[in-house]
């Protein structure tokens, strides 16, 4: 880029100036308001306010519920993501594939990502649920084994990360399908001329190129899952059953909005900022190195 | 380039007629406007905007604007919101357990001092015990009741057909309704006997009153901030611990928490439903057997049979409006306690009367005789409520809940004995209540 683009010195920062202030109004203000509640007990309405130093902390670190929600968090989250990049990743390559109407299935793949994920949820809800949905009545009467999400936690589980990578595939295969539609033919070519065949030809060739987007991707959905899923999550279980599917997220929605807890709730959030702030760096530091863009 | 400005048109014009309305002059006169928050949707939700409706046809000066926000819990959080924002909606409904959140607050224009200072009488003899023993501090009404249910027992009687019981007697002990249950089943008349909405609710918060059980040490919490559970009793392991052996044998069959489980008893899965008397209206358009009811089912000697408690909502009106507008919420208040509107509400939705004089009425009009069901919740109700039946006085009692049914999930899954489920429920309820009467310290 040429410095000269710009002869004003200070319009570029005056450019910057709406970006950062939306930042700072909408991103900034609320963490550090959360900071400061985090150290307060509020009564509901807010006109009881008590300064209690790290106690809400000290509560989290010594609840049993807190470690599960945490550890869900990570099941959750890791599961999205493979999941999600995963198949994302395989419908893109199906849709680089020479077919008729090709733009009506690519059309298609991208579709679910423009569902809101509570709509999702309501959606996988009416397919899923062991009262009134059609597949456990299926799946049971195939398997001769119950899948009732309302009492077995695991098939909870399995059932919210289903359905949330789902809401999120579409956005991963947009991605997938530009990078592979970016990797030249010409190489491709002559690597079918050197007779290296199609599974070596993704794994040499087109995964390498592919792997800024993938690093992006899995940056992306792992923030997703962490942050974004509540709509699932209050949508299909409830946290339930047992707590097995209640995320950090999902936890600080319901001991704040629910629980009128806010001060637990804010020290949840600063929690769950950290986690997702050193998982961020983490891979910046130690997974983009292995990365050629 | 023509093509597109030409394009545009249509889009211009639906701008303009949107914008119509905008720049239409305002009406002469315009009427002070009561904005009413609720909880109320489907079928209850219509008829919260009929009652609405006919209280502004029947004067001029006040606009009653209702607004859905949700369920109970989202109706309060956005009403705090609101509130925090110094522009609270006047009125707000909330459910039954949120009445200690709301005594603790300070946010709320008592309902008995309102009636006073806006010289707007009413008669508060006329409310029904129950519900002036729940909502009601130092003997006066904190809050307005409006819609009170209890929890009754739903059956499909033509699965009792089936199985050849008598569709006219439902079962009355718990005895019962396993015996009951384990007939239809063999009979292939449904797959499951029985299913229960509001799980802490009907399971636990009724069924201890409804046995004279105490809930909660301090008198379910009236007698102070300082309470704990008591859920773990003799009483608790024996009731819950009935429940996950019958789970095992699809005798019950859980559903969820909330209404979840009601689409079991209406596709007819699950025989018979434990569920709020609010959902009779909701049944009687949308169920297609022939269901009736019966009371909440009690487990006998050496039980007493006390008084179950009421669940729904009242309606909380809140401090911070200008003082003009009390008058109209007074109004308001005074027109849906109305014995003809309260009877109207009543008859259509399933939830109880709340005044003598409307019961009386109703019964006069062979009302309960012709709609037995709406009978059952209010003949729950009768008994003179004791220290353990007046209802819960809780802080944080959404949370408590909240806490509660994921042990009772644990419990009937069978990863939990019911004596550590309902331990660890006790244990998280005890610190929560402890957290609220912290942060409330009068």
């Amino acid at each position: 880029m040429k410095r000269s683009v710009f002869k004003n010195r200070g319009l570029p920062y005056l450019l910057v100036l709406p970006q950062l202030a939306v930042t700072l109004v909408f991103f900034f203000w609320p963490a550090f308001e959360s900071l400061r509640l985090s150290f307060f007990r509020t009564s509901a309405f807010g006109d009881r306010v008590v300064f209690v130093g790290l106690e809400n902390f000290r509560k989290l670190l010594v609840s049993g519920d807190y470690y599960q929600s945490v550890v869900n968090s990570f099941i959750f989250a890791f599961g999205v993501t493979a999941l999600g990049v995963g198949a994302g990743l395989f419908v893109a390559a199906l849709a680089t594939q020479n077919v008729r109407g090709l733009t009506a299935y690519r059309t298609a793949v991208l579709w679910p990502y423009g569902i809101a994920p509570p709509i999702a949820g309501i959606i996988f809800l009416f397919i899923f649920h062991p009262s009134y949905g059609v597949l456990p009545y299926w799946l049971s009467f195939v398997t001769a084994y119950e899948f009732n999400w309302l009492l077995k936690g695991w098939v909870a589980m399995a059932l919210v990360v289903i359905a949330t990578a789902w809401t999120h595939v579409g956005y991963n295969i947009a991605f997938f399908l530009a990078g592979l539609l970016a990797v030249p033919t010409s190489v491709l070519e002559a690597a079918s001329v050197d007779g290296a065949g199609a599974l070596r030809r993704f794994r040499l060739i087109v995964f390498p190129l592919l792997a800024p987007i993938t690093f992006y991707l899995v940056v992306v959905n792992l923030f997703f899952s962490f942050f974004s899923s509540f709509g699932m999550i209050h949508a299909v279980t409830q946290g339930g059953p047992g707590g097995a599917t209640e995320i950090m997220v999902f936890k600080v929605y319901k001991d704040g909005f629910i629980g009128l807890n806010l001060g637990s709730s804010a020290a949840q959030s600063v929690i769950l900022m950290l986690v997702v702030i050193g998982l961020t760096a983490l891979q910046f530091r130690f997974v983009e190195k292995r990365i050629t863009y | 380039m023509r093509r597109t400005v030409r394009s545009f048109i249509p889009g211009f014009a639906a701008l303009a007629l949107l914008a119509a309305p905008l720049l239409a002059p305002a009406p002469a006169l315009a009427k002070t406007e009561i904005h009413f928050w609720h909880a109320m949707g489907g079928q209850l939700g219509e008829t919260v905007g009929e009652l609405v409706r006919q209280f502004n046809q029947s004067q001029r000066e006040y606009e009653v604007k209702a607004l859905n926000k949700g369920t109970y819990p989202e109706v309060l959080t956005a009403a705090i919101a609101a509130y925090r924002q110094k522009n609270p909606p006047h009125i707000v409904q909330f459910f039954d357990v949120g009445t200690q959140t709301m005594l603790s607050s300070g946010a709320i224009y008592p309902v008995f001092q309102l009636m006073k200072e806006q010289e707007v009488a009413v008669n508060w003899k006329d409310f029904i015990a129950p519900v002036v023993s729940y909502y009601s501090k130092d003997g006066n009404l904190y809050s307005m009741p409006f819609n009170s249910s209890s929890p009754i027992l739903y059956y499909n009687k033509a699965a009792f057909k089936k199985a050849g019981l008598d569709p006219g007697n439902p079962p009355a002990t718990w005895k019962q309704v396993g015996e009951v249950s384990k007939k239809i089943i063999a009979a292939g008349a449904a797959k499951c006997g029985f299913t229960t909405s509001w799980p802490s609710w009907t399971m636990l918060e009724n069924t201890f009153p409804w046995h004279d059980q105490p809930f909660a040490t301090n008198e379910n919490g009236y007698k102070g901030l300082e309470t704990k559970l008591l859920i773990n009793s003799e009483f608790g392991i024996k009731h819950i611990g009935q429940l996950a052996a019958w789970q095992k044998e699809r005798v019950y069959s859980y559903g969820g928490r909330m209404g979840q489980p009601d689409p079991k008893f209406v596709n007819g899965d699950c025989a018979m439903l434990i569920q709020s008397s609010a959902v009779i209206g909701g049944f009687k358009r949308s169920v297609k057997f022939d269901w009736a009811t019966g009371q909440l089912p009690h487990w006998g000697a050496p039980y007493k049979k006390q008084n179950a408690i009421v669940g729904g909502g009242t309606l909380w009106v809140m401090k911070g409006q200008k003082a003009g507008d009390y008058k109209g919420v007074a109004q308001f208040l005074k027109f849906i306690s109305d014995p003809h509107q309260q009877m109207w509400w009543s008859v259509t939705t399933g939830y109880v009367p709340i005044t003598q004089t409307a019961i009386k009425n109703l019964e006069a009009g062979y009302h309960f005789k012709k709609n037995p069901e709406q009978w059952t919740a209010l003949s729950q109700l009768g008994a003179t409520p004791t220290a353990n039946s007046r209802g819960h006085r809780l802080g944080n009692m959404a949370q408590i809940r909240d806490a509660i049914e994921p042990e009772l999930e644990n419990i009937f899954a069978g990863k939990k004995t019911t004596k550590e489920g309902l331990e660890a429920a006790v244990a998280k309820g005890n610190e929560i209540l402890k957290e609220f009467a912290a942060a409330n310290k009068p």
